[in-house]
């Protein structure tokens, strides 16, 4: 079986829900400690959200010192899936395996929402399930949110393709040209703000096609990354 | 015991949410002679005796690599304080 690890950190909140969307997409999910340089054989990596370390410093600053991160830059250097959710996005800023950095939503509010993304890329590692111009409903939750990257960087992005989600409707936090999530030049690290592990099993998720609470709109990246593996 | 302290700034082109918010905030108390506000960090490494030039480098390193990410911050100082 497809072994998933899913990594928690000191703050970290959503290990639990990101390893319940592993295991319901299908494949095993392995428990993965900041403090392990020791990635336990695993097929591909989630970095949850949360708030590791206390945002001390910057959000993200601090577990890129952790051991176990040193192990997941190698290995996505070689090919590993990675996909980091809000603060593991931000880990993967700063572990400079994602360019660009997040700063406070520019209204300075936490927004907690169920927000509509599109799918820009769905060749990833992480949205081959997904047909592009595909909009989804995940929730969002943050007070870091705003994406920047300096005008070189955000036209390099759009140029390769690696925006691989947008906000659609409206942009909760001020994020550079809409982009809510972005990948690597060769597709196998992900990183966004919106929380697709929390749209996974109806009865928890957002408001979906088929009532309130239906919505399992963030799955996709879950089985995605299963069939990416398979072949 | 000597204290080197490292100064850190957003980006003069990142828009700083948290020094807008604090501008907004300052006239309602009476001190509207201020145009802007922007918030940074200040860092105070503390070495056990002298602080040397090659102190300084270090900390200006440490600044540049783990206290600020250069995305979005500036090292804007790095200084002996002798207070």
């Amino acid at each position: 079986m497809t072994r998933v690890g899913v990594v928690t950190f000191p703050g970290t909140l959503d290990d639990r829900d990101a390893a319940r969307a592993v295991r319901l997409a299908g494949a095993e999910p392995v428990a993965l400690w900041h403090g392990e340089a020791d990635l336990k054989n695993v097929d591909a990596v989630v970095l949850p959200g949360g708030f590791s370390y206390g945002d001390y410093l910057r959000a993200g600053a601090i577990s890129r010192f952790a051991p176990v991160m040193g192990e997941i830059v190698e290995a996505a250097g070689k090919g590993l899936p990675v996909l980091g959710i809000c603060n593991g996005f931000q880990v993967l800023t700063e572990a400079h395996l994602l360019p660009g950095s997040m700063i406070k939503n520019d209204h300075l509010h936490f927004v907690c929402r169920e927000q509509v993304l599109s799918v820009e890329n769905a060749d990833t590692a992480w949205t081959r399930d997904y047909s592009a111009g595909q909009h989804i409903t995940v929730p969002l939750k943050n007070q870091d949110g705003q994406y920047v990257a300096d005008e070189a960087t955000l036209d390099e992005l759009e140029g390769e393709g690696r925006v691989v989600f947008r906000y659609v409707g409206w942009n909760p936090n001020g994020s550079r040209r809409d982009i809510a999530g972005i990948s690597n030049a060769a597709g196998n690290v992900v990183g966004l703000m919106p929380h697709p592990e929390h749209a996974v099993e109806a009865g928890f998720g957002p408001d979906g096609a088929n009532g309130p609470r239906t919505g399992t709109d963030g799955l996709g990246f879950f089985t995605s990354v299963l069939h990416s593996l398979v072949g | 015991m000597g204290r080197v302290v490292v100064d850190v700034m957003p980006k003069p082109e990142i828009l700083d949410p948290q020094g807008k918010a604090v501008a907004g905030a300052l006239p309602r108390l009476g001190f509207g002679q201020f145009a802007s506000v922007r918030q940074g960090k200040r860092f105070e490494l503390e070495v056990e005796g002298e602080v040397t030039d090659e102190l300084l480098a270090a900390a200006r390193a440490a600044g540049e690599q783990v206290l600020s990410n250069p995305v979005i911050e500036d090292v804007v100082a790095v200084y002996e304080d002798k207070a």
